[in-house]
């Protein structure tokens, strides 16, 4: 149990702190305090791991002195037989002492001599952190591992190797056992020449440290410098360098073989760091209960096809897909392409054939992750111009996975589709039409290369919440059957919840502050019935956001209590507008244009106006661009709109809010429209006109005036009369 | 008389009772028979003595009168009463606060050669807390501010109490809804009092909010004040190990117990009874050593800071007194029988109280002052050293039973030992809750009452909790009794944990089951709570909490004033048996359904302990379905309501 590993690395540390001890005490006795000491001429750091954690500028022996003392002071006894006390935050300080310590020892040893033997990279320079880190931090590269002693073959330390390879992962070598090291097996399995240059293993992403458990170090006083370039954190910042290693730095331990004491120590610095350490001993005690890592701190993991899935899993590695690997080209350009018959080598859908394609949540243990499957026959068995049933099934698995974001996930697969060079998408779920190029099919785009796409993209985009994607692809008119009846039965179970989603039927909305960056006191508020104002961001994607990012810009907001029902004024929400406006914005009524209307901050689709003469409002979609009724054009609202201001008789909006029957129900609704592009008027006619029906004027969607009946406000009164708007029976609007 | 076994569930308990029996010493025990049935009237608060019209006893069921003299009714009586036992309770507590306090104050001030700061640390979080400037100042200047602004608090006469600014936003606005925020601590016990004398307040539901913000003055006043200061001056507790039970006692040592429940003394003769002079005069007359240890909350509070052993819970003071084995019993104020001082009669023992405001016919009086702690300190070993001359050896019998424990949890310590120094956080605590590897998290305390087998449902009720995963946090006589009973080491998580607090308990290297100290350490619960709800991810206020409070045999004021304040701050409590409301349907509703419209928690009463556990996992059940938390990971023998109820289905 815990207990085993904690009483293990606190022995080590004590150790660590001993050996550190006497051999600062025999070189202050041979070279005197004011000896300096360090690798000045590669990082301006001095010992990062003192500098970090405590603060120190050590340059010299005699201030190393401080930090040996530290370590000292943070050794605790090792846990007693019987009624022990809690070990697990003294083996935590016993990780800290071991990182200094053996920082110390290094930075002596070197004092003394010592040289990195050829072929191994000693200590990381700042330059080498400033040109990867930032990879690391941000993402392009997914995490680093740092493998202890050699593997129990040398099969096994190359298959390990190149596993993390494919996934980009950097891998550090260091540590013996009876002198035989992972560096041996890597040249002895052809990964790299005994020769050959550090430049080189840079670049293969296998970089050996050195040959001693002591060199780990370096990997970890390297790491630890991102929290301060990176992350911007000060000298001394403990807390927030660790924190930000724990949750920028996606780095993992593994340990082959039994782990020794000295071992365990230096595993315990990298679990504070928030690096769990995976073993492939089964003598080793797994330690699984989550918080001081992100997820477990110790794994045993003895099947060696597992290592590196289980290392990924554990460290919540985000698998980044570089290149997608079809034979087309694949860019956002490709997205409006059009596939026209005469161009045409394949269709699936619309009147031509059953199409479905569909996204569902499946357990882990089910998902294998890249599975790409394809029955059926593929577009080289069609004559040209032919029709093909097609099924499209994506499997998605993940720890923070839930039913409601597959809609979300779905959605974008259209996006992702059509961005290949040649293959056309429209509609979604059974909807379908698609249609693939003559050239995209010469150039070798084949099925399963939609699974290829979508498993990239989805890690690509949804790492947050995806692990694991597969994909099943079908043309076989059975599977498409079966599966487009599966796949209904799923669509309908989720719309009924989503249509049953009234603001009422919730206590949480969610904010949208993302565009604080340019409109600092903006806040969107997103409720099931009014999505962001940008149109992009709905009730169920601000909270899938915010499960994926729960810092990020889309938070809960608990509505409280209720104010007011009618204008959609609750307690909670003005609490949090108020917070997140900084102290400018104090009331917001979701559902009104005259009172404490929402404050916009540039992204709105649609922007309404009041237009006082008619007793109504107009909209204006940002696609229109000529003068409307109230004498301005869309750009000119704009100004007056956006940038975070609080103007009533203007906001910002989505189009589908336009038809909620939360639209600005506190002035009237949609009966209050009386004006909007012709254009915007067709876009959304169907969904204006259920609406008109719910509020009982089916009439209401001709009575509303665009360009062509009126282009001032003069005008938009005559046409009310004439066709006896109800806006006219409203209310005044005032 | 009532069975052996309906008396106490503890063996050395069990032991010295049948001793007690056989040279027929009357104990509690005794004299609870002797009460024969207890009057119902004053069992379900409706018998009212507030002016002399009365007494008045009145009932709802229509068989005698249904309004006193006055016209006041069964709902007005008994939630007058309620507020009554309230205000003493917080005055009990409060009090305590204050006294430490003072102590501060005479160490800031080098009164004192025994008072010190010796908690550094919290001084200075408390002081930024408080806004007090640390620049070029010393510690007792620090010291001193503090301690004139914490006293402040107990007289204050406008604003709300400044502690309340720890607690979640939702709670704040909760009771500034419901009956106030709470004010300066005596005006609260003086309205209270005031307002439930003859022909004041008469609302019943004012009434019981005006009882909720009394008590609220308790736990994020007088409680926790003292619980701050005390660390302040005594320092902060850590993790330690010690032992409980009759058995701590020595026979060849002086043997010193300290009964009742301020710090200010017993701290002192920690240091006392390791002087060496004394140690030397304690040689002379032929003891090994000089041997303290404790009863009821003034033992936690030096448990907690020294490791002190604790003789036995708060139906055990008298049967450590039957041991012969005790020189000197220390007693100061809050929970201590009269009866004690029956015992010098049939033993050497000398019961000596210290407490200006608790004396005891027959003793030596020896009343406790800050400035000259030491010199009385030194006098009462001295007592002890000369009683122990006078031991009958023939009289001793010290039942050989202890067990160790693990003590000195507080609301820093978790932190620190859940991240250690660097990382200290309560992130593990609730991502493991937030898992399902903790299910929730459970406040067990309160003290003995004879109506229960002594302990039994404290044993009961912590181990059906933390088998269904959920965590136990405790104070008092119940985290005494959990001790004796074996729950407070961390191997009892092998023996007695669900198989997820197990992982947690492992991991870090804790009970399952966490002692927080003395009875006004419940604020550190409080504190706790605040720290859960900071960390994020499990609610974000306390009524969101997967937590519940218990009081399984309580029996003082202090009790009620406890659990009101936990339901008060959101937290439900379910104690054992019923409040004294049950005369009033009215109040037994407002109390059990309507707090939850005020304050997001209620009362409830079920004196058989595993079912009482039960209902607080369904609580915690409840509140986990709120937060949309899965289900416990692994399987569990008391499974959610809402899954059985789906399996069912």
């Amino acid at each position: 149990m815990s207990k085993q590993v904690f009483t293990q690395v606190i022995r080590g540390a004590h150790q660590w702190v001993k050996q550190a001890e006497e051999s600062l005490e025999k070189a202050l006795a041979e070279y005197g305090p004011g000896k300096r000491i360090g690798w000045d001429t590669q990082t301006s750091y001095s010992l990062p791991m003192s500098y970090s954690l405590m603060g120190l500028e050590v340059k010299t022996l005699g201030e190393l002195k401080a930090q040996v003392e530290h370590a000292r002071e943070l050794l605790k006894p090792i846990p007693s037989d019987e009624l022990w006390l809690p070990y697990l935050g003294d083996g935590l300080d016993a990780g800290a002492a071991t990182m200094l310590a053996q920082e110390a020892l290094v930075a002596l040893r070197t004092v003394n001599g010592y040289v990195t033997p050829p072929g191994w990279q000693g200590f990381i320079s700042d330059t080498i952190m400033r040109e990867l880190g930032i990879q690391l931090v941000d993402g392009r590269m997914p995490g680093f591992a740092l493998i202890l002693g050699p593997a129990p073959s040398t099969e096994i330390a190359v298959r390990t190797v190149r596993e993390l390879q494919k996934r980009s992962i950097l891998t550090f070598l260091c540590a013996n056992r009876e002198g035989r090291t992972a560096r041996e097996q890597m040249v002895e399995g052809g990964v790299f020449n005994d020769d050959a240059s550090l430049k080189e293993c840079w670049d293969l992403y296998v970089v050996p440290v050195g040959p001693d458990s002591l060199d780990a170090i370096y990997v970890l006083n390297w790491s630890i410098r991102s929290a301060l370039t990176f992350g911007g954190h000060k000298r001394g910042e403990a807390r927030k360098c660790l924190d930000y290693t724990k949750r920028r730095i996606h780095a993992f331990g593994i340990a082959f073989g039994e782990i020794s004491d000295d071992w365990y120590a230096a595993g315990a610095g990298a679990i504070l760091m928030g690096y769990p350490v995976i073993s492939d001993s089964t003598t080793t005690p797994e330690i699984r209960p989550t918080g001081v890592t992100v997820r477990e701190e110790i794994v045993v993991q003895t099947d060696y096809e597992q290592l590196v899935p289980t290392c990924i899993d554990t460290r919540a590695v985000k698998v980044k897909v570089e290149k997608i690997d079809i034979p087309v080209g694949y860019a956002a350009a490709f997205e409006g392409e059009r596939v026209r018959k005469e161009d045409m080598h394949v269709q699936f859908g619309y009147k031509y054939s059953d199409a479905v394609e569909y996204v569902h949540t499946a357990d882990g243990s089910e998902v294998r992750d890249a599975d790409i499957q394809v029955t059926g026959p593929d577009f080289d068995t069609v004559k040209e111009g032919g029709a093909l049933p097609l099924s499209v099934e994506v499997l998605v698995a993940g720890r923070k996975m839930q039913r409601d974001f597959e809609g979300i996930l779905e959605r974008q697969i259209h996006r992702w589709l059509s961005h290949a060079m040649g293959f056309m998408h429209t509609g979604q779920r059974d909807q379908l039409w698609c249609r693939v190029s003559k050239k995209a099919f010469a150039a070798g785009l084949r099925l399963r290369h939609l699974g290829t796409i979508l498993h990239a993209k989805i890690h690509d985009e949804y790492a947050g919440i995806v692990d694991k994607v597969a994909v099943r692809i079908s043309t076989d008119p059975e599977t498409v059957r079966a599966k487009a009846a599966e796949a209904r039965n799923a669509f309908r179970l989720r719309d009924d919840r989503i249509a049953g989603m009234t603001d009422e039927s919730v206590d949480t909305f969610y904010s949208c502050t993302i565009c604080q960056s340019y409109a600092p006191d903006h806040v969107c508020v997103i409720t099931p019935q009014r999505l962001g104002l940008c149109g992009a961001y709905n009730w169920l994607d601000g909270r899938a956001n915010f499960e994926i990012n729960p810092t990020g810009p889309n938070q809960p907001i608990a509505k409280g209590r209720t104010i007011d029902v009618g204008k959609g004024e609750w307690e909670g929400v003005n609490r949090f507008v108020y917070q997140y406006s900084n102290h400018k914005i104090e009331r917001f009524c979701a559902y009104s244009l005259m009172e404490a209307p929402m404050t916009s901050c540039g992204c709105f689709e649609c922007i309404v106006a009041v237009l006082p003469l008619a007793n109504g409002i107009m909209i204006v979609n940002r696609e229109h661009s000529a003068v409307t009724p109230c004498g301005m054009t869309f750009g000119d609202l704009a100004s007056v709109t956006g940038g975070g201001a609080q103007t009533p008789g203007f906001v910002g909006v989505g189009r589908l809010y336009l038809t909620s029957p939360k639209f600005l129900s506190a002035d009237g609704g949609a009966k209050r429209i009386v004006w909007m592009p012709k254009g915007l008027k067709n876009d959304i006619r169907d969904r204006l006109q259920t609406e008109a029906d719910r509020i009982g004027e089916p009439d209401l969607v001709d009575k509303i005036a665009t360009e062509e009946e009126a282009s001032t406000e003069e005008e938009v009164l005559a046409h009310l009369e004439k066709v006896g708007h109800p806006a006219l029976a409203l209310g005044p609007i005032f | 008389m009532a069975e052996r076994k309906q008396r106490s569930v503890d063996p050395a308990s069990l032991e010295m009772l049948d001793l007690a029996a056989a040279a027929e010493i009357q104990t509690a025990w005794d004299r609870l028979d002797a009460q024969k049935t207890q009057c119902r009237f004053g069992r379900e608060g409706l018998c009212c003595r507030h002016c002399f019209m009365g007494p008045c006893r009145v009932t709802e069921d229509g068989r005698g009168a249904q309004q006193g003299v006055c016209g006041a009714t069964a709902d007005t009586i008994v939630a007058r009463n309620l507020l009554r036992h309230i205000a003493a309770g917080t005055a009990a507590h409060s009090d305590h606060g204050r006294e430490i306090v003072r102590a501060l104050l005479v160490a800031a001030e080098g009164k004192s050669p025994v008072y010190q700061i010796r908690g550094r640390a919290k001084l200075h979080a408390l002081a930024d807390e408080f806004g007090i400037s640390r620049e070029g100042r010393s510690d007792n200047e620090i010291a001193k501010e503090l301690g004139k602004l914490l006293l402040d608090e107990f007289g204050k006469q406008d604003g709300e109490l400044v502690n309340t600014r720890r607690a979640p936003e939702a709670q704040q606005k909760n009771w500034a809804r419901s009956g106030g925020v709470p004010r300066g601590i005596d005006r609260e016990v003086v309205t209270g009092l005031h307002t439930t004398t003859m022909g004041v307040d008469s609302d019943p539901e004012h009434l019981l909010l005006a009882a909720a913000r009394t008590a609220l003055t308790d736990g994020w006043g007088g409680s926790m004040i003292g619980t701050d200061v005390s660390d302040v001056l005594f320092g902060q507790p850590h993790p330690l190990r010690a032992r409980v039970n009759l058995g701590v006692l020595k026979k060849d040592e002086v043997n010193i117990l300290v009964h009742g429940h301020e710090p200010t003394l017993s701290d002192v003769m920690v240091a006392a009874t390791r002087d060496p002079a004394l140690l030397a005069e304690a040689r002379a007359k032929g003891a090994k050593g000089i041997n303290l240890a404790g009863i009821c909350c003034t033992a936690n509070e030096i448990l907690m800071r020294h490791g002190v052993p604790i003789a036995g819970n708060f139906l055990q003071q008298e049967l450590a007194l039957m041991t012969g084995a005790v020189d000197v019993m220390l007693v100061d104020v809050q929970c201590v029988f009269p009866a004690l001082t029956e015992f010098q009669r049939c033993f050497h023992t000398k019961v000596i109280s210290t407490s200006p405001k608790a004396d005891f016919r027959e003793t030596l009086h020896l009343p406790f002052h800050e400035e000259t702690a030491w010199e009385t300190a030194k006098q009462i070993v001295r007592e002890a050293i000369d009683a122990f001359t006078r031991r009958e050896q023939g009289k001793v019998h010290i039942p050989d039973i202890q067990q160790g424990l693990v003590a000195g949890f507080t609301k820093e310590v978790v932190s620190e030992i859940l991240g250690g120094r660097y990382r200290p956080s309560y992130r593990p605590l609730n991502d493991a809750i937030q898992a399902g590897r903790i299910r929730g998290v459970a406040g067990v305390v309160g003290c003995n009452n004879p109506k229960f087998p002594q302990d039994e449902c404290h044993l009961a009720m912590v181990k059906e909790l933390i088998r269904n995963e959920v965590l136990v946090v405790q104070t008092g006589c119940s985290a005494i009794a959990c001790g004796k009973g074996g729950l407070l080491t961390p191997e009892a998580a092998e023996r007695y944990a669900g198989k997820g607090l197990q992982e947690v308990c492992r991991a870090v290297g804790i009970p399952p089951v966490l002692h927080l100290g003395s009875c006004v350490d419940n604020s550190r619960i409080l504190t706790a709570c605040a720290e859960m709800v900071a960390e994020g991810g499990i609610g974000d206020s306390f009524d969101k909490l997967p937590v519940a409070g218990a009081a399984p045999e309580w029996m003082s004021e202090k009790a009620i004033t406890i659990g009101m304040y936990f339901v008060a701050s959101g937290i439900s409590v379910v104690i054992g048996q019923s409040l004294p409301v049950e005369g009033s349907q009215f109040v037994v509703n407002f109390l059990t359904r309507t707090l939850e419209k005020h304050f997001g928690a209620t009362w409830a009463f079920e004196p058989d302990p595993v079912a009482a556990a039960r209902r607080m996992i369904d609580h915690i059940d409840r509140k986990r379905a709120d937060l949309s938390l899965p289900p416990p990971m692994y399987e569990v023998p008391y499974a959610p309501q809402h899954l059985e109820a789906a399996a069912t289905a």
